[in-house]
């Protein structure tokens, strides 16, 4: 009985919504429909022959066998990064965690890489290893290996991995470290007087407590390493040497902007888009469920 | 001292927008950055202070293939500029879009400017004609592979003359190496070089339908004897360091101006980097001719990028675009351009100025890319190529060579793979192109 209208109907909850609603609309539906549409047409570069197709493009991308690779690299790319990137940060927390003194100096500057761009990003670690002017690079020949990221695809792919990584790990760790400072001081306390050490406590009282956060950071990460990776690979390879770092939304840019191939490329982006809607739907299902010991 | 330039820019406009008549502004986007970037704002400058009635305005969009993406993003938009500068491997791609081009024979009738395409270059207007012979855009910057050589390490090595066909070329980098060089010869471009124009040279077709100029229906055919023998043979001499490869682009250009091989096989127009950074006496030539498979060479074929005419523009800015045209073929304007750039000229006539303001008896050899182009009158083989997604089937070409010079594939199997996965390009060209 009580919950049955409160609020007598009103124009205003309406009104109050519309700007959200019409920013979606606009900036998300509006355009995730203009690529569902393309992708079932092969068009010219101009628009001036328009051919429907149907499912067309997306026959082609599953027997492309340079896409399927495009898609095996993204695999490989998003898990190293997400994995280091969490890795990482987690250690770091863990560690900020313990310090006593100086805690707000560690934890901003640990911060600050967030806040670079991510061409940025990549410009810093084309320099550092650029085979002929790079100091890592001159580093690695001094103890004998010779590092060429233009030439040997590994070597690329290593790079375009430690950058994305190197990027992320500010956001993971700002996350692990709240996720670890929210823990009750009372359970750490009892396991100590118990006679756990810090190994012991981290992990069998912090690293569990924290599953929901790490869950919630995984998606994140992957979801970062699939699409905002974009920069940091155009700024370092562009997707070469002979595709060895074109991931699927590197290969979305190469075919629609530099081919002009816009069906195939809007075909692509849908496969990314299904992507992310199952990434977002794994992580309402599990994560809303709080993960937990 | 630039903001007073933009000061004065602003008041400059400022008038003419308060003035009786307005001067028609003509938008050319295009993609010469740096040195070569001042150079076209010179020439639209002079354009400008030439006459009284259109002011050209150029702006950078980037490389080629942004500023080719960016015109086509505008003219979806319907905010195109009047004159885009596109690469040649575009030209398949601009030419399809009937309706967004205005070809520069059409362009010149329409507007009554009077046109007389025989005083340009047969071989560098070819490339851009219709098989009816209509010009459809202007070239603006053409370049021809050339051999780049060293002549302070031939004279080293005891070579007299530089090599004129493949077998001289291995002989001479087999002497270079023997004088103590670590490679012999490199070349950039690779497929522009060792495979459109290698083809040329020998009048062989690199696809069919007279090289995509007599429709999309194409498919390539440059797995041919001839290209993979030949590939095969230098992919063989790496061994012994006769060849070595450098990247894709101008990237191996440091191996020979650093001294490190002998020979190198790219566009003239490196004539400015190479005269710069180069220690060493230079010299350039015709490139080698393979007599396994021609008795003599036909022409190479250019590469570089040429204005093209937008369509959906108000009728008096084609008439201004039609002037800017002709100024820009005048014999002056374009020797300065060729003797500054090292691009070659796009009419006999500045050609022929060139040679007597003493151009080319001062800088010897600055004239064999022109020789090159001029050798014979084009044939259907070595008039060009018209090849739909050409852009992304060079990286393929690349690909697929870079496998070859690894020792992954042989030149057969690279071929192949490299024609059957261009075909399926081609193909997907055609049917969207219909």
């Amino acid at each position: 009985m009580l919950k049955r209208v409160h609020f007598g109907p009103s124009l205003l909850p309406f009104l109050l919504v519309a700007p959200q609603i019409a920013v979606t609309l606009v900036f998300f539906m509006w355009p995730a429909g203009q690529a569902l549409y393309q992708s079932f047409l092969i068009q010219d570069a101009f628009g001036f022959s328009t051919e429907f197709v149907w499912f067309e493009n997306f026959q082609i991308l599953f027997e492309d066998q340079y896409y399927l690779a495009s898609f095996q690299r993204t695999a490989i790319f998003s898990l190293s990064v997400a994995v280091m990137a969490m890795g990482f940060a987690l250690v770091l927390a863990a560690m900020v965690d313990r310090i006593v003194k100086g805690v707000m100096a560690f934890q901003t500057l640990l911060i600050w890489p967030y806040a670079v761009a991510p061409v940025v990003a990549g410009a810093l670690w084309v320099f550092m290893f650029d085979p002929t002017l790079g100091i890592f690079a001159y580093a690695l020949n001094t103890i004998g290996y010779d590092w060429n990221h233009k030439l040997n695809g590994n070597e690329a792919m290593l790079l375009v991995v430690l950058a994305a990584t190197w990027k992320q790990i500010a956001y993971n760790f700002l996350f692990f470290v709240a996720a670890i400072q929210s823990i009750p001081k009372s359970l750490i306390e009892a396991a100590a007087i118990d006679g756990a050490g810090p190994m012991r406590r981290f992990w069998t009282i912090i690293f569990p407590l924290i599953t929901p956060t790490s869950f919630f950071l995984l998606v994140v990460n992957i979801v970062y390493a699939f699409f905002d990776t974009f920069g940091i690979i155009h700024a370092i390879t562009q997707g070469g040497p002979a595709k060895a770092t074109e991931i699927l939304v590197y290969k979305v840019y190469n075919d629609g902007f530099i081919g002009l191939d816009l069906g195939g490329s809007a075909a692509q982006s849908v496969i990314l888009m299904a992507i992310v809607i199952v990434i977002t739907v794994i992580q309402f299902r599990f994560i809303e469920r709080k993960v937990e010991y | 001292m630039r903001i007073s330039k933009y000061i004065l820019g602003a008041v400059t406009a400022a008038s003419f927008a308060t003035g009786a008549y307005a001067q028609v502004e003509i938008q050319w986007w295009h993609a010469m950055g740096g040195a070569n970037g001042e150079r076209v704002d010179k020439i639209a400058a002079d354009f400008n202070a030439s006459q009284s009635d259109y002011v050209v305005v150029p702006s950078y969009k980037g490389n080629y293939t942004e500023t080719m993406t960016a015109a086509v993003a505008a003219f979806r938009a319907h905010e195109q500029p009047d004159i885009v500068q596109v690469f040649e491997v575009g030209t398949a791609t601009m030419m399809a879009a009937k309706g967004a081009v205005y070809p520069i024979t059409e362009l010149m009738a329409d507007t009554g400017t009077p046109f007389d395409q025989s005083v340009y270059l047969p071989a560098v207007v070819s490339y851009y004609q219709t098989p009816d012979g209509d010009l459809l855009s202007m070239p603006f910057n053409s370049s021809t592979p050339v051999l780049w050589y060293n002549k302070d390490a031939f004279k080293k090595a005891g070579i007299e003359n530089p090599p004129s066909t493949w077998d001289e070329l291995n002989a001479d980098a087999q002497k270079l190496l023997d004088s103590g060089m670590t490679c012999g010869y490199s070349f950039g471009w690779q497929s522009w070089v060792m495979i459109e124009n290698y083809s040329a040279w020998h009048n062989l077709p690199i696809g069919t339908r007279e090289n995509g100029f007599a429709g999309t229906d194409t498919e390539f055919t440059f797995n041919n004897d001839a290209v993979v023998n030949r590939l095969q043979s230098v992919a063989d001499s790496q061994a012994k360091g006769i060849f070595k490869y450098g990247g894709r682009r101008g990237d191996s250009l440091s191996l020979f101006t650093s001294g490190e091989c002998g020979m190198w096989m790219n566009s003239s127009a490196y004539y400015g980097s190479i005269k710069s950074q180069a220690e060493f006496d230079f010299g350039q030539t015709m490139l080698p001719l393979d007599t396994d498979v021609a008795d003599a060479p036909q022409n190479s074929i250019i590469g570089g990028a040429t204005l093209w005419v937008l369509r959906g523009q108000p009728e008096d800015h084609y008439k201004g675009v039609a002037a800017f045209m002709k100024y820009l073929s005048q014999p002056e304007v374009q020797a300065w351009w060729h003797q500054e750039t090292g691009y070659v000229p796009i009419t006999t006539a500045a050609a022929d100025l060139s040679r007597e303001q003493g151009f080319y008896e001062e800088n010897p050899g600055t004239d064999t890319a022109i020789k090159e182009l001029s050798l014979n009158p084009p044939t259907p083989n070595s008039r060009g190529l018209r090849f739909g997604n050409f852009v992304q089937i060079r990286d393929i070409i690349n690909e697929e060579m870079e496998a070859l010079w690894a020792g992954d594939k042989t030149a057969r199997e690279a071929m192949d793979t490299a024609v059957e996965r261009g075909n399926a390009l081609l193909a997907k060209f055609a049917r969207a192109n219909r």
